[in-house]
């Protein structure tokens, strides 16, 4: 009896941890809800520093073709209604700005950090809705491999090739390859469609299928080929170049040496 | 040997008793060494052999590396036999659908064919199956650059001429066999490139006005794809094409035996003899080395790096076409000659679609393997020469023969290109309309420039030689003369080399002539004209004449 009144009055010593614990959870659970609650409002009101910060950036890099209010010139289309996701493929990917007009934009590092990015994209969106960059869960590698490749190779080989390593297109431009490029660019590139690409939307392609091609990409990137070096995936041209060059190479160079007189 | 003595044991007194005794020859003393003449000679008395050792061990064969490309040929043709043969015991020839359940993931529950569920089998279940399908493939592959390389050979150093011109048919057809071959294989795993590459075939059949529709309809059983074509296509990899192979390599190793190998020009070798070593006991050690050294080139080739990679094209469906759908190499040309036909050569006349963009490159192939094929007797007609040769011509002695091999390597080149146009235009960063254009350029242009400028080479170097010949080469050393002259010291080329300087035939055009009845006929004036073009530009080789005058100059 008096063991358990002394415990009573006694504070258990994790408690005063537990206590911080759920003040925390209290706190930033109700942050988070704040939060969201806000981004789902509009993407206007996501914060209006961002945007601000975006309207800038796009003035000083992205006017002079896009005009002032994304409407558009005869350099650059007009970005009423691509929404975040195309800003974030653009950009993201170096692409935009334009090192110099061509057939078609070319990835090169880029220009702008990660804020910058979400604060042009932020922008783009806040003056007319488009797709929306996607969540991690939509992007997440869990999806199905088999389905994402059967939808793969009926419509995404014939330009992009069957293993992802890209092909040519009409007029100097092509589809690039896409071992190494992140989820989210894929998913956004099949959401926008960006240069010569046709959008995949989501009637088109399911969110779900769009994940499982997803899992296809990245279960070939991260699963090396069975047989050995892969030649760069391009196929049967790869494979006589390199029978060409280093099988009859070998052969004529022991030839050579198997009939070399002795000296 | 031991043939012999019993067939006179009757005459030699001293041979009877071991005959009478039943007892082995005395040889060696060694009990190794005594069973091996007691078999040797167990199997000579009862199949002769003997005669075809003897004779055969002592065919010589002359050494020089580019004599050894035939034989890589065939080395391929053994590892590929032997590898395929295990693939047929794991291969099921059918197009009956099935569900994938094998390790391959992303396959995992997809419809296809049991041709491709077991050729994925073979590549992810069977121990070694992989890289015996790697290798069959690579050595495929080898096999026909072998070919190639080799039908060059024979080409540019004459060693088609007389008496091996049926050599070089047997040859050329078994390279185009190689290539049926080649196809299909390429067409036997049912996957999604094998697929894309019979539809093209498909196409070239049904290109073909009247007949067209009706053979395609035969070759796949009904409708493309059908269910029949992979059955079919086994039969003609798997027994039919090797059959025939086998028999046609058996033929063309005979005619090498019948007809001696021919050899380089040099001192002491001439039309009636041959220099090199025997094949027992140094060829046979050489060549049955040779045969691993090529078995350990594919295999190492196909332990590191992947060839047709069917797990990633998945099975065939007649509606996705991948980007980068290439044949392999060999077929390359004739894709290559279906990318360059321009548009706009399809037309209907009378119900019927007349396809020229096919029937072209199609006629135009025809026409090139035809000329190929019956090239030496084109030769012989034009150089009226009934004379055997054995000893092979320098390129640069021949000079239209050179520049018009060059002509039609740079054809053939040209078109092999352009089946890789996309690959070019992609990683070149061109656009695949001037790749194409460029190509279809280099098609008409390139065997014109090619047998100009191979025309002048050889000439040039023939002078080359020529002066050489005459004047020795330069020795760098330059002279003051007491006069006060400079001049440069020319040494004399040795004996050996020069030999093989001055040692080729002239030829010089045919004349016009009438015949018995007094006229000139028309094939009479094509083939004047013909020998001509041939050999109207000649360098004259040295005489002995001129090198004596030569000496008495100096």
């Amino acid at each position: 009896m008096a063991r358990t009144s002394r415990k009573a009055n006694r504070r258990h010593p994790l408690a005063t941890v537990v206590l911080i614990a759920i003040g925390l959870a209290f706190t930033g659970g109700g942050y988070a809800l704040f939060s969201s609650t806000a981004t789902a409002d509009s993407n206007v009101a996501a914060s209006q520093a961002t945007v601000e910060e975006g309207s800038k950036l796009f003035a000083a890099n992205c006017a002079t073709c896009h005009g002032m209010n994304l409407e558009g010139s005869a350099a650059g289309p007009n970005l009423l209604g691509v929404g975040a996701a195309s800003v974030d493929f653009q950009v993201g990917t170096g692409r935009m700005p334009l090192a110099m007009q061509g057939p078609q934009a070319m990835q090169k590092p880029p220009q702008f950090t990660e804020e910058q990015t979400a604060a042009l994209a932020a922008y783009v969106a806040s003056l007319s809705p488009g797709p929306a960059v996607p969540t991690d869960s939509q992007i997440a590698d869990t999806g199905d491999a088999t389905n994402g490749g059967e939808l793969f190779r009926i419509n995404c080989a014939m330009c992009h090739n069957v293993a992802g390593a890209g092909g040519a297109l009409t007029e100097g431009k092509f589809a690039p390859e896409l071992t190494g490029v992140d989820s989210k660019y894929v998913y956004e590139a099949m959401l926008s469609g960006p240069q010569n690409m046709p959008v995949f939307n989501d009637h088109n392609i399911t969110p779900e299928d769009k994940r499982d091609i997803i899992t296809y990409l990245k279960y070939l990137q991260n699963n090396p080929s069975p047989g050995g070096f892969e030649l760069g995936n391009l196929g049967p041209v790869a494979e006589g170049l390199f029978i060409w060059i280093f099988g009859i190479g070998a052969v004529v160079a022991l030839t050579v040496w198997l009939t070399a007189k002795s000296n | 040997m031991t043939i012999e003595k019993s067939k006179v044991d009757g005459l030699v007194p001293g041979t009877t008793d071991h005959l009478v005794d039943g007892a082995p020859p005395k040889i060696s003393n060694a009990p190794s060494a005594r069973f091996t003449s007691a078999a040797a000679n167990y199997i000579d008395e009862r199949t002769s052999i003997s005669a075809v050792v003897k004779e055969f061990g002592r065919k010589i064969f002359p050494d020089h590396w580019s004599f050894m490309l035939g034989e890589v040929a065939l080395y391929s043709f053994v590892v590929i036999i032997l590898t395929g043969t295990f693939l047929t015991f794991f291969f099921q020839a059918s197009m009956a659908p099935t569900v994938y359940d094998g390790s391959f993931v992303p396959l995992k529950g997809v419809e296809m064919s049991s041709a491709m569920s077991s050729t994925l089998n073979i590549s992810f279940e069977i121990r070694g199956g992989l890289l015996v399908r790697q290798i069959h493939h690579w050595a495929a592959l080898l096999f026909i650059a072998s070919i190639g390389l080799h039908m060059l050979r024979i080409y540019f150093t004459g060693a088609f001429r007389k008496p091996r011109e049926l050599n070089w048919v047997i040859g050329f057809v078994l390279f185009i066999l190689a290539l049926g071959e080649g196809f299909t294989g390429y067409s036997l795993p049912d996957d999604l490139l094998s697929g894309n590459g019979l539809r093209i075939i498909d196409g070239m059949v049904k290109g073909f006005p009247f007949v067209g529709t009706w053979i395609s309809y035969l070759l796949f059983g009904g409708e493309f794809p059908g269910e029949q074509i992979v059955g079919r296509l086994y039969t003609l990899h798997i027994l039919l094409l090797p059959a025939i192979i086998v028999a046609l390599i058996a033929l063309h190793l005979v005619f090498v035996v019948v007809h001696k190998h021919t050899q380089y020009a040099g001192p002491g070798k001439t039309n009636d003899n041959v220099i090199g070593y025997p094949v027992l006991p140094v060829y046979a050690a050489k060549a049955g080395g040779f045969f691993f050294i090529v078995f350990g080139i594919i295999a190492l080739i196909a332990s590191f790096f992947t060839i047709n990679p069917i797990w990633n094209y998945g099975p065939y469906d007649p509606s996705p076409v991948s980007a980068g759908t290439q044949p392999d190499w060999y077929i390359g040309f004739a894709d290559g000659a279906l990318r360059l036909m321009p548009p706009g050569l399809e037309f209907v006349l009378w119900d019927h679609t007349y396809s020229f963009n096919i029937l072209i490159p199609v006629g135009v192939l025809g026409l090139f393997i035809l000329t190929v094929l019956i090239y030496p007797f084109i030769e012989g007609w034009v150089t009226g020469d009934k004379r055997e040769h054995h000893i092979l011509d320098r390129p640069r002695n021949a000079p239209t023969r050179t520049a018009i091999g060059a002509a039609g390597v740079t054809f053939y080149a040209a078109l092999w290109s352009a089946a890789s146009s996309d690959i070019l235009a992609t990683h070149f960063q061109l656009s695949i309309e001037s790749v194409i254009h460029a190509i279809q350029a280099l098609v008409i242009l390139g065997p014109i420039i090619a047998y100009f400028v191979a025309k002048r080479v050889c000439l040039a170097l023939q002078k080359k030689d020529r002066e050489m010949a005459l004047h020795g080469f330069e020795s760098g050393r330059i002279v003051r003369l007491p006069g006060g002259e400079y001049i440069e010291v020319h040494q004399d080329v040795d004996e050996y080399e020069r030999w093989k300087l001055v040692s080729f035939h002239e030829y010089k055009p045919l004349m016009v002539r009438p015949n018995a009845r007094g006229k000139i006929t028309a094939p009479q004036r094509l083939r004047a004209g013909m020998s001509k073009w041939f050999f109207e530009d000649r360098i004259a080789p040295v005489t002995r004449a001129d090198l004596e005058h030569q000496k008495q100059l100096h």
